[in-house]
């Protein structure tokens, strides 16, 4: 299989150390793909192999069926939108937006027909004449955009584009940019290390860590069935309690004084240590059938249309996060409570 | 909003502040310049006239101006041009690290040296019997047989020009960090050659800068005594030279002359230093 885009084997040393390897990647045309990670994990160095501006160790990289390993980054026709926005201070909007055709020789009136287009594509078409200093940085960055765009490029990067904004802001921003990719219908790849924007915006989130892929997946997957202990805990909240198994064929482990039970597959023969993980979601105050431990509530924060408990439990602490509506009276710090939650609903990882 | 009134002292206070910039150019800049007016408007016996002013239209002070402004134009272009490619060499030429704190440490020295020393080291090395004038000569090359002289035009823009391209440097570096490589890499993303991202981008950005820097070499040259002094004694007729002979001279001396001299020199420092501080102000705005 080979997507639009394909990264095969691809590996970045800068001077004997690694930044990136073993990636691999095959994007579909019009698909949105996110990369996902902690930094230093190497997405801004994956991107930038991408849009020519590092040269990988070694692999390739194809794009629409050529081989681009080793093109130059202003033969690539990919649009790149940078953290910093990146304008050019000397420019106005529009000229920023047209500097792509120019640079391509395009002609006068079909340039600045492209650039109007684009200023109604991102709602600013009354900032033609500004310069970028006279904008918001939320309104840079769709210059930014625009500028990207304006190219018809293959191929659209973009870099943590928000995360120099403020959360109102870069919420509007992010649905904004969902919107013009598909209305496009460009193929996408994202980078960020907020797990919130890489599971709200995309088809496909690659999780990486320390220059590695942990798992590529639909956001649902990689959060329901996180591949490995650092997506688990990298993509959403986690509790890990210490188990260890009794039976594995049931599905049986202990938890100090309790037997639990998982519906998950245990990998590991009777008698293993490891750590039973579960969603703060998943957790109940409520008494149950099996799963049932005894704790003291320790702090309660309230956080809108969820409350955040955490508790303390014989063998840690745990984190439940509860529905609002659902909650009869809000638990105090210092009860002592019960908590349960569904065998299928935790999984046990080393 | 509607806020209080802050109460007298601390406004009082707010004053209090800036009270040494105000003794400070008070003293150095203002009075000084009132007393220079006032004494170009002296004539010989102590009366009030023009005269001097009518004395700016002679042929040896225009003849002084206009070698002054020349000078200054030669020195600040070329030293302009040197000192930037010197810059952007060691800046973003790919020149190793420590070629940009040598060339910093020589530039922040050799932009201060001037006057005599300055003189007196380019007499030794490239006068007539000088080190460098001997060396030439070793291997053929007869400077002074050919035409050349430290003590002419070329002479001195060569000596001015010591201390121009080192100002260039030091002024020119900060401002070369100042070009994001975000700006090349969006350039060249968008499809932009190295040759149109300077041309369409970088060059522009950094325009005042240049601009501005090579009216501050123009000043620089401009108002410069000393060194033109102890070089050429009096034998390139210089603005500031002329002031010197009519002030201080036993040959000529007509002071209100002089002070007459000194203030189209003031005026035409005036207009460098506003056109320098709208450069600036365009240059901050882009690169800081
Ligand atoms: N030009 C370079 N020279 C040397 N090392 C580099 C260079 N660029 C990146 N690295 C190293 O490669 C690793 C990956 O860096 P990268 O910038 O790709 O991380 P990132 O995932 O984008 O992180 P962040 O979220 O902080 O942007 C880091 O350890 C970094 O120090
Ligand atoms: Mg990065």
């Amino acid at each position: 299989m080979s997507g639009f885009l394909s990264l095969h084997g691809i590996r970045k040393e800068f001077d004997g150390v690694v930044a990136v390897e073993t990636f691999d990647l095959d994007v579909e045309p019009g698909e949105f793909v996110s990369f996902l990670g902690p930094s230093g994990c190497g997405k801004t160095t994956t991107l930038r192999m991408v849009a020519g501006f590092e040269q990988p160790t070694a692999g390739t990289i194809r794009l629409a069926g050529k081989d681009v390993t080793y093109a130059k980054a202003n033969e690539r026709n990919i649009g790149m939108v940078f953290q910093s926005y990146a304008l050019f201070p000397n420019m106005t909007v529009a000229d920023n937006i047209a500097f792509g055709l120019r640079v391509r020789k395009e002609e006068g009136s079909a340039r600045s027909d492209r650039v109007s287009e684009l200023l109604d594509l991102i709602h600013l078409p009354d900032k033609a004449k500004s310069y970028p200093n006279e904008l918001s940085g939320g309104q840079q960055q769709r210059v930014a955009l625009a500028r990207a765009l304006a190219i018809r490029p293959q191929l659209l990067l973009l870099d943590e584009p928000l995360s120099a904004l403020d959360a109102k802001i870069r919420d509007d921003l992010r649905a904004e940019i969902r919107r013009i990719q598909r209305q496009l219908n460009i193929t996408t790849i994202y980078v960020t290390h907020d797990q919130e924007e890489a599971l709200a915006l995309s088809d496909r989130v690659v999780v990486m860590s320390k220059g590695r892929m942990e798992q590529v997946g639909e956001p649902f997957e990689i959060y329901n069935n996180p591949a490995t202990g650092f997506v688990a805990s990298f993509v959403g909240q986690l509790n890990r309690l210490p188990v260890t198994v009794e039976d594995p064929a049931l599905g049986r482990i202990r938890l100090g004084r309790y037997e639990l039970r998982t519906t998950s597959m245990i990998e590991a023969p009777a008698g293993a240590g490891l750590s039973l993980m579960m969603r703060p979601e998943e957790i109940t105050l409520d008494d149950a059938e099996e799963n049932v431990l005894e704790g003291i509530v320790e702090t309660v924060t309230f956080l809108g249309s969820i409350v955040r408990v955490q508790i303390a439990v014989e063998e840690g602490k745990l984190i439940a996060d509860l529905f609002n509506e659902r909650l009869l009276e809000l638990p105090e710090a210092g009860d002592s409570t019960q908590i349960s939650f569904p065998p299928h609903a935790c999984w046990v990882m080393a | 909003m509607g806020g209080a009134r802050r109460p007298p002292l601390a406004r009082f206070g707010s004053w209090l502040g800036v009270l040494p910039f105000f003794l400070f150019s008070g003293m150095f800049l203002i009075a000084p310049a009132v007393i220079l007016a006032y004494r170009s408007l002296e004539g010989p016996d102590g009366t009030l006239t023009l005269d001097n002013y009518r004395a700016l239209t002679t042929n040896t002070v225009i003849a002084a101006y206009s070698m002054s402004i020349r000078i200054s134009l030669t020195t600040a272009v070329i030293g302009g041009l040197i000192g930037f490619f010197l810059a952007w060499a060691v800046s973003m030429g790919g020149l190793p690290r420590p070629f940009r704190s040598g060339l910093t440490t020589f530039s922040g020295v050799a932009s201060n040296f001037a006057g005599v020393p300055l003189a007196a080291a380019f007499i030794f090395t490239l006068g007539r019997v000088g080190v460098l004038t001997a060396l030439f000569e070793l291997i053929g090359v007869d400077l002074y047989g050919g035409g050349f002289t430290i003590y002419s035009y070329w002479g001195l823009s060569l000596v001015y020009l010591f201390f121009q391209i080192p100002l260039m440097v030091l002024v020119m570096l900060p401002a070369l960090d100042g070009l994001k490589q975000d700006w090349r890499e969006a350039a060249e993303n968008l499809g932009a050659t190295p040759g149109q991202y300077w041309r369409r981008v970088a060059l522009p950005v950094l325009l005042p800068s240049i601009l501005g820097t090579m009216i501050l070499l123009f000043g620089n040259a401009f108002g410069a005594h000393a060194t033109a002094y102890a070089l050429t004694g009096g034998l390139l007729p210089l603005a500031t030279l002329l002031i010197g002979q009519q002030i201080s001279g036993d040959v000529l001396n007509n002071p209100g002359l002089g002070y007459a001299v000194a203030m189209g020199m003031v005026f035409i420092m005036g207009l460098s230093i506003v056109l320098y501080s709208i450069l600036q102000r365009r240059s901050e705005r882009w690169l800081g």
